[in-house]
């Protein structure tokens, strides 16, 4: 049996929860679907007061946004099913779910959705060196999971390679977990992230080795992590023979950026830009959210790696012209709410360090706008969906 | 900016990006100091301050302008930065003694009266200081902020104490 939703939303952090509530608001019936345990997408795990405006909810800790959001979703009457994965699409808009059922058992479902909006967020890049494989060596993004949300130190040592806003705040964090950080290591001659997250962690005594990268994990008896080699790196970021030190530690934790999750969009034929500032490979999409095939819509980390304050406001506009485009809406209701997110969004990408990923936004609308101009219907091309290319 | 290279402000690089209060308002009692100096799309400070003594304006990326006339130094806005960029001090608390207020967001937190050792923006020990409050109310949302009394001369490099464990 097919179920029948207006809307499909795949991905409850905040673009999926934020696009399943501007939907529902409108009337639709919305099913959202997320493979995790609780909604909320990474927001739980975000125990630092976040940036923005008032109207981004800044100040507030991300796991209150979180809350905020779930109980919005909640009663704005949309359905959540949860360690629900969408394991494939399929064309003529068939969502594929796997859902584990309360006994432990797991169900396949197909779902219709006559608009699909596919949040999926993003997945962290990993950096290979001699040793990378030891356990003791993680993603950022793991080592936060175990720390805020399981409440279990990753080790006591910790070298973290990266210093973006991920490897500066989980840093933070880490010490507020109880562990040391013992130094913070990055290719760049710069610090990437916000230079007050790095003030924190400076005040904190952790040593940051700019024009650095980690050459190697060495390993104890066991196997397990017990010291990062380090040396400086050239223009080029190899590293100078001769420059190479030891840091004792028993964790290594990675923070080199995030990619989009597109598998989806992929399945879907959809157009795809290739956006380094944005991560990557990502679905082209016009000011609608709206991808090149028609009724499939994305947003958040999907669409480009930015913050959880964008994808909250990209989720707002692909929900609301998902509303539009079921006739849930007016023409001139739906166009003055997505022009109202749509500033939103960009004051959050503003100022010295949102002007790149402003001008990438700008430079996927504009390609969009010349290479599709409007979504078509997928077209079966020898039992494939194809979309335009 | 040696900021973006190492992490940390130098007292010079502060006063040439932020407008700091005068050494005339220093003396006057407890006042902030916005230690807040990339145009980061942020503004929470500005909603905090119960005077309308922060300034941040649109585009929201403006840095805070702090009307040192206005402020009081209750210190609001240390626990609402989510940069934990703003700190409040006082020059005028004895001949040879300051106070410095910081956000502090790690266990254990220190006990009033104990002394502890201080650090500066590197994380440097630099002192000792005695623990005069720690004001850790609802409306701060697990911010903590620590007030120390520092000696007069560290009093523009001290901005937190070492970190202890638990």
């Amino acid at each position: 049996m097919i179920l029948e939703k207006d809307v499909v939303v795949v991905g409850a952090g905040p673009a999926g929860l934020a696009a399943a509530i501007e939907a529902a608001k409108a009337g639709a019936a919305v099913l959202l679907v997320d493979l995790n345990l609780k909604a909320g997408g990474q927001l739980f795990k975000q125990i630092h007061k976040f940036f923005g405006s008032r109207a981004h909810y800044s100040g507030t800790r991300g796991y209150d946004i979180g809350k905020k959001l779930v109980k919005e979703a909640t009663e704005s009457q949309v359905e959540i099913w949860l360690q629900s994965t969408a394991v494939g699409v399929f064309p003529g808009n068939k969502v594929s779910i796997e859902r584990i059922l309360q006994n432990g058992g797991k169900k396949l479902y197909t779902v219709h959705g006559k608009t699909i909006i596919l949040a999926t967020g993003a997945s962290e890049n990993v950096v290979r060196f001699k040793g990378w494989t030891r356990p003791g060596v993680m993603g950022a993004g793991a080592a936060q999971t175990m720390v805020n949300v399981d409440h279990v130190k990753p080790g006591q040592k910790i070298v973290m390679l990266g210093s973006g806003n991920v490897g500066l705040i989980v840093s933070y964090q880490l010490m507020q977990a109880g562990c040391d950080v013992v130094a913070l290591v990055e290719a760049a001659p710069k610090i990437g992230g916000y230079a007050v997250h790095a003030a924190k962690i400076r005040r904190a005594g952790v040593p940051i080795f700019t024009k650095h990268t980690i050459v190697e994990a060495l390993g104890d008896a066991e196997g397990k992590v017990s010291g990062a080699v380090i040396a400086e790196v050239d223009e080029k970021f190899q590293p100078i023979p001769g420059t190479e030190q030891t840091i004792p530690c028993d964790t290594i934790t990675l923070a080199a950026g995030l990619k989009p999750v597109v598998e989806l969009t992929r399945l879907m034929n959809c157009a795809s830009a290739f956006e380094p500032v944005l991560g990557g490979f990502i679905p082209m999409h016009n000011q609608d959210m709206e991808t090149s095939v028609q009724g499939i819509f994305v947003a958040g980390d999907a669409t480009g790696v930015e913050e959880a304050s964008v994808a909250l406001e990209e989720g707002r506009i692909a929900g609301v012209a998902a509303a539009q485009a079921l006739g849930l809406l007016s023409q001139e209701d739906a166009e003055s709410q997505k022009q109202f997110y749509w500033n939103r969004v960009n004051s959050l990408r503003s100022g010295p360090f949102g002007e790149k990923r402003l001008a990438a936004k700008q430079d996927v609308l504009q390609c969009y706008q010349e290479q599709i101009h409007t979504p078509q219907p997928e077209v079966m091309i020898g039992g494939l969906a194809s979309g335009a290319d | 900016m040696a900021l973006i290279d190492t992490g940390y402000l130098t007292y010079r690089e502060l006063m040439e990006k932020q407008k700091l209060p005068t050494e005339e308002r220093f003396l006057q009692g407890p006042v902030a100091v916005v230690e807040c100096v990339q145009e980061i799309p942020c503004n929470p400070c500005e909603a905090a301050c119960p005077f309308g003594a922060i300034h941040v304006g649109e585009p929201i990326t403006n840095l805070p302008v702090l009307s040192a006339e206005k402020c009081k130094g209750c210190g609001a806005c240390v626990a609402k930065c989510p940069g934990m960029a703003i700190f409040v001090i006082d020059k005028s608390y004895s001949q040879t003694k300051g106070s410095v207020s910081f956000p502090y967001e790690y266990y254990p937190l220190p006990e009033v009266g104990s002394t502890v050792t201080v650090v500066n923006r590197q994380g440097e020990a630099v002192g000792n200081g005695k623990v005069l409050r720690v004001q850790n109310p609802v409306s701060f949302d697990h911010t903590p902020v620590v007030t120390v009394e520092v000696d007069l001369k560290l009093i523009n490099e001290v901005r937190s104490m070492e970190r202890r464990h638990s």
